[in-house]
């Protein structure tokens, strides 16, 4: 009887010695994208995925994390679960998340899947297949999880629509378009490094971590399912960095100006988690800033530390989006909170009760230039005039986040940051050297970007009033603005016996 | 803060329990924090590692290391893995 093979030889088996040398036509036609980013490949067989996953494995594994999942998701809708987290306004961290965030996996899906075919390494190949299967996946348990919450509350109900037309939406989207329209050395740095690896955990485990203290089991429940596929591809994020470089000196500098690139792109993405984080999740376990110092300057310093052996330094920008951390969340959550008349989600002033942890969270910042912008919109909210912005925002060229941030690094946060470049003479604006450095290295790239204010103005979203718009959008009115007197509140009070109208009708009886 | 800090998260579940404490009993100097909810994470200077000897011990069966992608929920360093042991590093 044949013996067992160990799990390395069974790895080996599985990714070596399955390729072959074509004869019909020449190997650069059957991998058309594999050299024009100038990245050299001396030896595929150097790829190693360190956890070694065979088929038989990675199916037996994924079917299991799918059976919790899902035993989860029923024991939640049988247990009425959408009624037993903390309040209903931490809801629109989760809008925010499908309508943002999962169909950013279903865009990782596509992606892999097409690096699956267009690397000529087996290795990479059986990788960047399973990788395109967990995305898949990722978009499908998030997608079902959340259809529970939907039959419940507003905004929830056609995030794919959304993501490819509305204006907050746009700054997850264009950084993922980004990568994906670039070559696939390019797209594999910026996903498997930049974003899974240097930043993906800032999304994940203090958003996870936020549902189980916010009472929401299900979202626990699908986060962790994800993270766990998370950390392969972390692992494999970091092994194909050192893959690249080890392959040809060439590639040194190329892997580290795409590092750059898309550590800035991926950074301002997360703007959007750090308003989620500190404003709309009703208890917070954890702040952005604490989450940054732990999971970026901590683990990356590690990282960088280790990495420097190879000649790749710390993304460029770094101390910057370190200084920032103390403001980030606020000046985002600023933008949501003016504009949610026009988004699929609801704002509201943060409680004495939030204010209070976020000056403590936030000794530097928030007492001083935050704080007394909130206490004016909640006596302007008390006299009935509560402040939705009426104007389009200019927007970032490239990170496509409305121009809300400051001149931190130079010590003048009250100072709005912009930079201009000149193209075929034409202006373009962005919001940091980082967005501007960007900018001006692929220009042509960014001048083709779908900017919503100016597609609005141009008439290309369903016409020039805002309901005309959010029809666009498919949103209904009720979706977005102020949450006190939303639906999701009327709802979530008379199911907790509360509710006005409901505490008339047990009078009257 | 060590330059080569290494750090795994494991969930905080019954099912994690053999590699927590494998983690445990094979890395002395290991730091465990218990502060966030659902997860346990697990810091050292340098190094972790666990072997399928003792989570197999603990778990009171046969316990295939691979099952740790069940409860990982993430992880930083090096991955060293076989049959019989995990290992996590900075070179």
């Amino acid at each position: 009887m044949a013996k067992k093979l160990n799990m390395r030889k069974r790895y080996e088996v599985l990714t070596r010695g399955l390729g072959w040398e074509p004869t019909y036509q020449p190997k650069e036609k059957v991998f058309p994208q594999e050299t024009y980013e100038g990245i050299k490949i001396v030896d595929w067989d150097k790829w190693e995925d360190p956890f070694r996953l065979t088929t038989d494995a990675y199916w037996k594994y994924q079917a299991e994390k799918d059976k919790k999942l899902y035993a989860v998701i029923d024991s939640f809708a049988q247990n009425n679960g959408h009624l037993n987290i903390t309040d209903a306004s931490y809801i629109n961290a989760l809008k925010i998340f499908i309508q943002g965030v999962s169909p950013l996996e279903y865009g990782a899906h596509r992606g892999y899947a097409n690096l699956a075919r267009q690397f000529s390494g087996e290795g990479a190949q059986l990788a960047c297949q399973m990788q395109s299967i967990d995305e898949l996946r990722h978009s499908q348990t998030q997608i079902h999880t959340l259809s529970h919450y939907n039959k419940h509350f507003t905004g929830l109900h056609d995030p794919f629509h959304m993501h490819d037309r509305v204006w907050y939406l746009s700054v997850p989207k264009s950084y993922f378009d980004d990568a994906r329209a670039s070559g696939p050395f390019e797209f594999i740095t910026s996903i498997s490094f930049a974003f899974e690896y240097i930043l993906t955990n800032l999304l994940f485990v203090p958003f996870m971590s936020g549902a189980a203290h916010n009472g929401d089991m299900a979202t626990v429940t699908f986060g962790f399912s994800a993270q766990s596929d998370e950390s392969r591809h972390m692992t494999l994020g970091l092994e194909i960095i050192k893959f690249i470089v080890e392959q040809h000196e060439d590639n040194l500098e190329i892997v580290q100006g795409w590092i750059d690139k898309h550590f800035w792109r991926a950074y301002r993405v997360l703007g959007l988690v750090s308003a989620m984080q500190d404003y709309m999740l009703p208890d917070s376990p954890m702040s952005w800033k604490e989450a940054w110092d732990i999971y970026f300057v901590d683990n990356c310093g590690a990282l960088f530390n280790d990495l420097g052996r190879y000649g790749l330094r710390m993304p460029k920008f770094h101390e910057q989006a370190t200084v920032e951390a103390e403001h980030l969340s606020h000046q985002v959550y600023t933008v949501l909170y003016q504009f949610s008349n026009a988004a699929g989600f609801q704002t509201t002033v943060p409680t004495k009760e939030k204010m209070d942890w976020l000056s403590e969270k936030y000794p530097n910042t928030f007492d001083k230039y935050y704080r007394p912008r909130w206490e004016m919109y909640a006596q302007m909210e008390k006299e009935g005039k509560r402040y939705f912005n009426a104007g389009l925002p200019q927007i970032c060229q490239v990170c496509q986040v409305p121009m809300c941030f400051t001149e931190i690094s130079k010590g003048k946060p009250m100072d709005l940051s912009y930079r201009v470049s000149e193209f075929n003479s034409d202006k373009y604006h962005t919001c940091s050297d980082g967005c501007k450095e960007i900018f001006d290295h692929e220009p042509e790239k960014y001048t083709h970007a779908w900017i919503p204010p100016h597609q609005i103005f141009q008439g290309n979203c369903g016409g020039a009033e805002i309901s005309d718009v959010l029809k666009y959008y498919n949103f209904n009115p009720e979706d977005g603005g102020e949450y006190h007197g939303s639906a999701d509140e009327q709802m979530w009070k008379s199911a907790h016996g509360n509710n006005d109208n409901n505490s008339d009708a047990k009078e009257s009886v | 803060m060590s330059k080569d800090k290494l750090f795994i998260i494991l969930q905080n579940t019954e099912d994690a329990r053999p590699f927590t404490e494998a983690f445990e009993q094979e890395n002395p100097n290991a730091v465990f924090k218990y502060d966030q909810p659902g997860m346990i994470r697990i810091e050292n200077n340098g190094f972790l590692g666990i072997t399928k000897e003792v989570v197999s011990e603990l778990a009171g069966h046969e316990v295939e290391l691979q099952e740790l992608h069940l409860v990982l929920v993430s992880l930083s360093g090096h991955v060293d893995e076989d049959d019989d042991y995990f290992r996590l590093s900075w070179n």
